[in-house]
């Protein structure tokens, strides 16, 4: 399944194969053709539009040449506001991923690594932490919390953290027999150096794929979020808070307002998981 | 099989403690001063003081932990701080309606996954088997509100076909509450479906390529038989793992669906008490959702030990 025990260049080698193989994909091309496209509009959107500029006067105008996805309540250009929503979500659900893949992979090897009563009563913990929808533990977070930009990334980190840890603990177990761990322990080597120097690195391509597929579920869980409120707040041009705040107008007829937020955080997500798709499938 | 089932309670009822006592520290403890987290933050000191005192709030924690889960396990979930009015009722009647709307969504999607499935693995590698995987793929991913806000605009506001509520009129009929609810239940049927095709793939394509499939083939046993007789039977036990362990997901879901379509369920009973700080209905709602949880993943196991005999006689813990 992984490189572990091959000599140094031919790993190399078997690096270059699966990058050819990805880069053969046309799945994973456009993915992260996507990807590229809302990064680069959350990095560099703002200098070419202004999403907060209103024109009262001019609210809920139709798409037209002049505004091309339309206008919202307060009159500003929905265009503008699509692209620069990318920013927030960009920041906040790559935070969130790194968050709950840092933390869960540590909690993992410390579950894999001491079989036993150690392993046994964090088993039964994350068991229960999973039982409640990832969402449901989120909104229960934040509800204590109070929603902000960084308590939406703790939240989402922490409710991350049981999956990814059992993900990660299982990798640990089939490692920890190795001969290379044995060898490592012979030489008087500590448990955290054997957890972290030993074991880790041979454990990463899982937690690759790991991380590409909590980016998706993060970005999703970010959107969803916001949609009920409790994700980032106003005046954020966010997708998924535009469409909470629009959403009452499209009885009017107003579809505009929603529609192109919801295309985008669609193709966002798609976009992530054609990629983590990939990922996954060279890895293996 | 009881003998499995006897081994698996004491997980589950060691899990649904765990969960109680998490939810509990959430929905109490965090807060820190529940008194002044429902009154706000500018009530009076001593009217914060006189509620808590009133809700019991002033006690140890392990003392009101004791009192909740004792009433709780016996049924009474307390009174809610918004409607000054037990809980219960209100539980009771939200997962009745949440059942009606998952219902709806699961009738849809068990058969159109698992047939998206099989129709993808008998044409592995070809066009259709990558459409239907891209297609999976890409439905399961998007969040229900997004899906859910395009049927809308589509279907419900351009075309009018359907009602943009899930609530139908009072004294409705079943087939008007069936109409009323699928809309709402397609978005659902999208997250599932991927993951049940998936699952239905993956297992028809091992047993297409099984040793036993191969001697039906080379017996002259016609495909279609081979197909219906040696490999679907094989193909669909660990399809039916993920049917349950959707089950957990789908309330999550339905938060979202029930908010965005105006549905009184389980979901939106837990999203309005979040937002409400009503921590009694809070801790009812998602306790109900943890038991339903567990309840059905113990269910699917013993269903998988039923269609399998190799686990009912392993003895697996």
């Amino acid at each position: 399944m992984s490189a572990v025990g091959l000599p140094a260049a031919r790993r190399t080698t078997l690096g270059f194969e699966r990058l050819r193989l990805l880069l053969r994909s046309p799945a994973f091309l456009v993915g992260l053709g996507i990807i590229l496209f809302w990064v680069s509009c959350a990095l560099f959107g703002r200098l070419l539009v202004d999403p907060l500029a209103d024109d009262i006067l001019n609210s809920l105008a139709p798409p037209s040449a002049e505004h091309w996805f339309g206008t919202d309540e307060l009159g500003r250009d929905m265009f503008a506001r699509v692209i620069a929503g990318s920013r927030d979500i960009l920041v906040v659900a790559p935070l969130a991923t790194l968050l709950g893949i840092a933390l869960g992979t540590a909690l993992g090897l410390v579950m894999g690594f001491f079989p036993g009563w150690v392993d046994d009563v964090l088993s039964r913990i994350v068991e229960a932490v999973l039982a409640l929808p990832l969402l449901i533990l989120a909104l229960l977070a934040l509800t204590a919390l109070g929603a902000s930009n960084a308590t939406v990334v703790a939240a989402i980190g922490l409710s991350f953290m049981p999956i990814v840890a059992r993900t990660v603990r299982a990798a640990v177990m089939t490692e920890r027999n190795l001969d290379y761990v044995a060898a490592a322990r012979l030489r008087g080597e500590s448990a955290l150096h054997l957890m972290g120097f030993e074991i880790l690195p041979n454990i990463l391509p899982p937690i690759v794929v790991e991380l590409t597929v909590r980016l998706g579920y993060a970005i999703f869980t970010v959107a969803t979020l916001s949609f009920l409120g409790v994700g980032l707040q106003p005046p954020s041009p966010d997708w998924g808070l535009a469409i909470s705040e629009n959403y009452a107008l499209i009885g009017g007829g107003y579809w505009w307002t929603v529609l192109f937020d919801a295309l985008a955080i669609a193709s966002l997500v798609i976009a992530v998981n054609l990629v983590a798709d990939g990922l996954a499938e060279v890895a293996e | 099989m009881l003998g499995l089932l006897l081994r698996r309670l004491p997980y589950a009822a060691v899990t649904l403690f765990i969960l109680s006592l998490l939810v509990f520290a959430g929905g109490q403890l965090l807060p820190g001063d529940v008194g002044r987290a429902v009154l706000g933050p500018l009530a009076d000191p001593r009217a914060v003081a006189a509620l808590n005192h009133q809700l019991g709030a002033d006690r140890p924690a392990l003392v009101q932990y004791g009192e909740w889960i004792g009433r709780f396990v016996r049924g009474d979930m307390s009174q809610s701080f918004a409607f000054r009015a037990p809980v219960a009722p209100f539980v009771g009647a939200a997962l009745w309606n949440s059942l009606k709307l998952g219902g709806v969504a699961f009738t849809l999607v068990v058969p159109l996954g698992i047939l998206g499935g099989i129709v993808a693995a008998l044409n592995r590698g070809r066009l259709l088997d990558r459409a239907i995987v891209l297609v999976g793929l890409s439905a399961t991913v998007v969040p229900e509100f997004v899906s859910g806000i395009v049927l809308i605009l589509v279907f419900g506001i351009g075309l009018k076909l359907f009602p943009i509520s899930a609530t139908p009129p009072p004294g409705a009929g079943a087939a008007v509450q069936l109409y009323y609810l699928v809309l709402p239940a397609i978005p659902l049927v999208f997250i599932v479906f991927g993951y049940i095709a998936r699952m239905a793939r993956a297992g028809t394509v091992e047993a297409l390529d099984s040793d036993y499939a191969r001697t039906a083939v080379l017996k002259g046993l016609p495909r279609r038989d081979v197909v219906m007789r040696h490999v679907l039977r094989n193909a669909l036990l660990p399809t039916i793992t993920v049917v349950a362990s959707q089950t957990g997901y789908l309330v999550g879901g339905l938060v979202v669906i029930e908010t965005l379509f105006h549905y009184q369920g389980i979901g939106s009973l837990i999203y309005t008490a979040a937002r409400g700080h009503d921590f009694p209905m809070l801790e009812a709602g998602i306790m109900t959702v943890g038991v339903i949880y567990v309840l059905s993943t113990l269910a699917a196991d013993m269903l998988l030990a039923a269609l399998n005999p190799r686990i009912r006689a392993g003895g697996r813990a």
